[in-house]
């Protein structure tokens, strides 16, 4: 690997890789962690294998790349320059696709998206309507770039930004560039990037800290992962730039424990970075010396709090602390400490390259640029979706996410995770921007944007992410730690049936105080996702408090499962999987459960023949009483 | 047994000497004896508190807060249940009470025999093919009762 020693080097060495691949086709196959789960290293060693059988080796690149965002269709292998996308691939397809369309540009129409209202199958990536609405500045470069290869990085413009900002730029001017870009935090805050560079480059003190928080904590949020995995340059370079600016001599890289093929990645890309010498002693030549360390997390949510995130960093538990003094001024040992979440750095590169006014001129007035959303549950469609600020909800979930599968209804979208809360269809045309789902009781978050369907009940919602914040209080404070607890037992006893008149007051009574008096962030958001679903869906909590009844049948208490004899063909089916054994019947005689031994786990239903459907879910207190044997007899 | 205790030193000096005895790594410490030990044996702490001059309740205390160490042994294979919240919202409790039939033990078990450990995730950040369980590091989104099945008597044969 040369040394670069100066921005020419760089642009020289990007004319030579240009130059080297200059005609090639290229085919990338999505090979993150999600495409993993599908075969996807299979799929990428018979491309490899293919090309050299067929005499194409040379001629063609085959790249393992990290997600473009449609991963529920993954591995896919996106051929390049023609744009063709081909969908779930798996490595008996690959001998035809080398020899039809990498060798001879012929298209193979069963491996293409098939749109499902339409049928019509699509070519190009980008007119698959999942794509086609988004604007995928920050994540769209995945699909260009090996996720071990600086050299694609670099292809792409890659570090020109860096070599901008180290040589044509004062560190007040590359401040001064991301302050009127109007970027805010990315990580849940939304605070403005520019002006917390603002605080910790004039902080007294030396030396001076920065950290990419990957703590991506949030259940159901996946957009830090598939970056780190995918593009860690992009984050690489906009850490160095932001370091510059602020005059950071270190940095550590704060990466969770689930996410192992993150800090591989992230550790070639170092590697790689500090051959050429964009990491390490005078940079490019510029003077500028800069250190990146990794530091793997041991599984804690908190610490995506960053003064939980300073005191792991230091080698201790994870609590928060008071805030002031803030990192900016006593942060990592001390010393003055920028933490940024992994897109916020991620679009720092952007800025410079194409300046603060294109970023501004996408969003909204107060929250600018784009921002990833990982768009999961019960939609169509599934995966990463980057799309400007201040698009509605409604386009998310249904123009990108196709709306709800098997003629289900939509019933509420949960935005960013525990700290977030619940918005109903009535909201749907809610433009999603920081300060707007704040209204409603919700926030962005990291971007994590979970559809629930009308078999979701939003009373064991609200249960499952206290039970969850429960587990994750550090434990330090009191309103956290036993506010939560308190709120949890409620919310139990009302999933179960036992709630009381006045639990829904108190409920709220609770979690004002935990939402007051918390020492930091889980806490003071902890009472989000009860507060909105109480707001947005008393009624529900009604029902069970006063009915006992749990409107979405979800609830195992308060539900049954029950066989309806006239549908039932007496197959055996659900009474052999039965795990409780709890149903009895014969060949000849309607399946009945005894709803003493069943545990409604469901299963019954689950392998109940769809042709048949004679497994129902009921209230509770509706079960009709067995039949009598002798009518129990099916002649057929 | 007592060259049972040498053998262990060597491998915990290796991961301290790696670290060059510095005490805020305890955390990655840590984490690399408990991939090597897959738990964190009493011994070994020691070993980590001399070598590193931190207190073994502050060790303790670490031990006990992060989610990634478990004080007690764990079985030679590893299967987890995500529960984050799209894996929930599509079935992970299903998919949980399917493991823990397989594999008789409940979530934070080790089977007596010490094959398997069953443990929940709060996300492993695969969302989008949800429900999800990992064994062993491989990744499995939705599998049918069958598939557990079939996984999970593959790494018994394997043992």
């Amino acid at each position: 690997m040369p040394r670069l020693n100066s921005a020419a080097d760089l642009v020289r060495l990007r004319r030579q890789i240009l130059d080297k691949d200059n005609g090639k086709r290229v085919v990338s196959v999505t090979n993150g962690t999600d495409g993993r789960t599908r075969n996807s290293e299979a799929v990428v060693q018979a491309f490899i294998n293919e090309i050299r059988k067929q005499g194409l080796a040379g001629k063609l690149i085959v790249k393992s790349t990290g997600c473009h965002g449609f991963c529920e269709k993954e591995p896919t292998a996106l051929i390049l320059p023609e744009e063709i996308c081909y969908v779930g691939v798996k490595p008996e397809d690959v001998p035809e696709i080398v020899s039809q369309t990498l060798a001879k540009g012929k298209i193979i129409d069963r491996l293409l998206y098939q749109d499902p209202v339409s049928g019509q199958r699509i070519t190009s990536e980008y007119e698959i309507p999942f794509y086609e609405s988004q604007n995928q500045t920050v994540l769209g470069n995945n699909r260009f770039l090996d996720m071990q290869k600086i050299d694609d990085y670099i292809a792409l413009g890659g570090y020109s930004a860096l070599a901008e900002a180290l040589f044509e730029m004062t560190p007040e001017q590359v401040i001064e560039e991301v302050k009127s870009s109007g970027l805010r935090g990315r990580g849940g805050a939304g605070f403005p990037t520019g002006r917390k560079w603002e605080f910790c480059h004039q902080a007294p003190g030396e030396p001076k800290y920065v950290i990419v928080n990957c703590d991506e904590g949030d259940p159901g949020a996946y957009m830090d992962r598939s970056l780190m995995e995918g593009n860690p340059h992009g984050v690489l370079e906009g850490l160095l730039i932001g370091a510059y600016a602020i005059g950071a001599s270190d940095a550590y890289i704060y990466v969770r424990a689930e996410y192992p093929l993150a800090v591989e990645n992230v550790d070639t890309a170092i590697r790689q970075t500090e051959g050429y010498g964009l990491l390490g002693q005078n940079i490019l030549g510029s003077g500028f010396n800069f250190k990146v360390h990794v530091h793997r997390g041991a599984g804690a949510f908190v610490c995506g709090e960053e003064t939980a995130l300073i005191a792991s960093l230091e080698g201790r538990i994870g609590e928060p602390r008071q805030r002031p003094p803030f990192p900016a001024t006593s942060g990592l040992w001390g010393k003055p400490t920028n933490i940024n979440n992994v897109e916020t750095w991620a679009n720092v590169p952007l800025i410079i390259n194409r300046g603060a006014k294109w970023f501004r001129s996408l969003g909204t007035e107060r929250s600018k640029g784009t921002k990833i959303f990982s768009l999961v549950g019960k939609l169509q469609n599934t995966g990463l979706v980057e799309a400007p600020m201040g698009m509605t909800l409604g386009d998310i979930v249904f123009n990108i996410g196709g709306g709800i599968p098997d003629g289900k209804k939509f019933k509420a979208v949960q935005t960013g995770g525990p700290s977030g809360g619940v918005i109903p269809e009535s909201l749907l045309n809610t433009p999603v921007d920081y300060e707007e789902l704040s209204k409603l009781g919700a926030i962005m978050g990291s971007g994590g944007m979970i559809v629930m369907d009308e078999d979701t009940c939003l009373v064991d919602v609200a249960r499952y992410f206290l039970n969850f914040l429960a587990g994750e209080s550090c434990g330090k404070c009191v309103p956290c730690r036993e506010g939560i607890y308190q709120m949890l037992k409620i919310l139990d006893r009302i999933c179960e049936g036992n709630g009381r008149e006045g639990d829904i007051e108190l409920l709220e009574e609770i979690g004002e105080t935990v939402r007051d008096f918390s020492l930091c962030a889980l806490g003071r958001t902890a009472p989000n996702p009860v507060l909105s679903t109480i707001r947005y869906f008393r009624d529900e909590y009604e029902a069970h408090i006063k009915e006992k009844r749990c409107p979405a049948l979800a609830c195992k208490e308060l539900i049954s499962y029950y066989i309806e004899p006239d549908k039932c063909q007496a197959c055996l089916i659900c009474l052999r999987n039965c795990p409780a054994e709890a149903i009895t019947g014969d060949k000849k005689t309607v399946h009945i459960i005894d709803q003493e031994k069943c545990t409604r786990c469901g299963t019954c239903l689950e392998v109940c023949p769809p042709r048949f459907g004679a497994v129902t879910k009921l209230d509770r207190v509706k079960v009709p009483e067995p039949v009598r044997q002798k009518t129990a007899v099916i002649r057929k | 047994m007592v060259q049972q205790l040498t053998e262990l030193d060597q491998e915990v000096d290796k991961i301290i000497g790696k670290y060059q005895g510095d005490r805020s790594a305890l955390i990655q410490v840590l984490i690399e004896v408990q991939r090597e030990k897959r738990w964190l044996p009493k011994d070994a702490l020691k070993q980590v508190s001399q070598r590193l001059g931190v207190a073994l309740t502050q060790i303790y205390h670490i031990a006990t807060f992060y989610k990634a160490f478990s004080l007690k042994p764990r079985g030679r294979h590893s299967v987890t249940v995500c529960l984050g919240t799209a894996c929930q919202v599509r079935g992970a409790p299903r998919l949980l009470d399917n493991i823990t039939q397989t594999l008789k033990i409940d979530p934070d078990e080790t089977s007596a025999d010490e094959q398997f450990s069953l443990d929940t995730a709060r996300c492993l950040g695969c969302c989008a093919i949800g429900p999800v369980m990992v064994v062993d590091g491989e990744y499995y989104g939705k599998p049918s009762r069958k598939e557990i099945d079939q996984i999970i008597s593959a790494k018994e044969i394997e043992t």
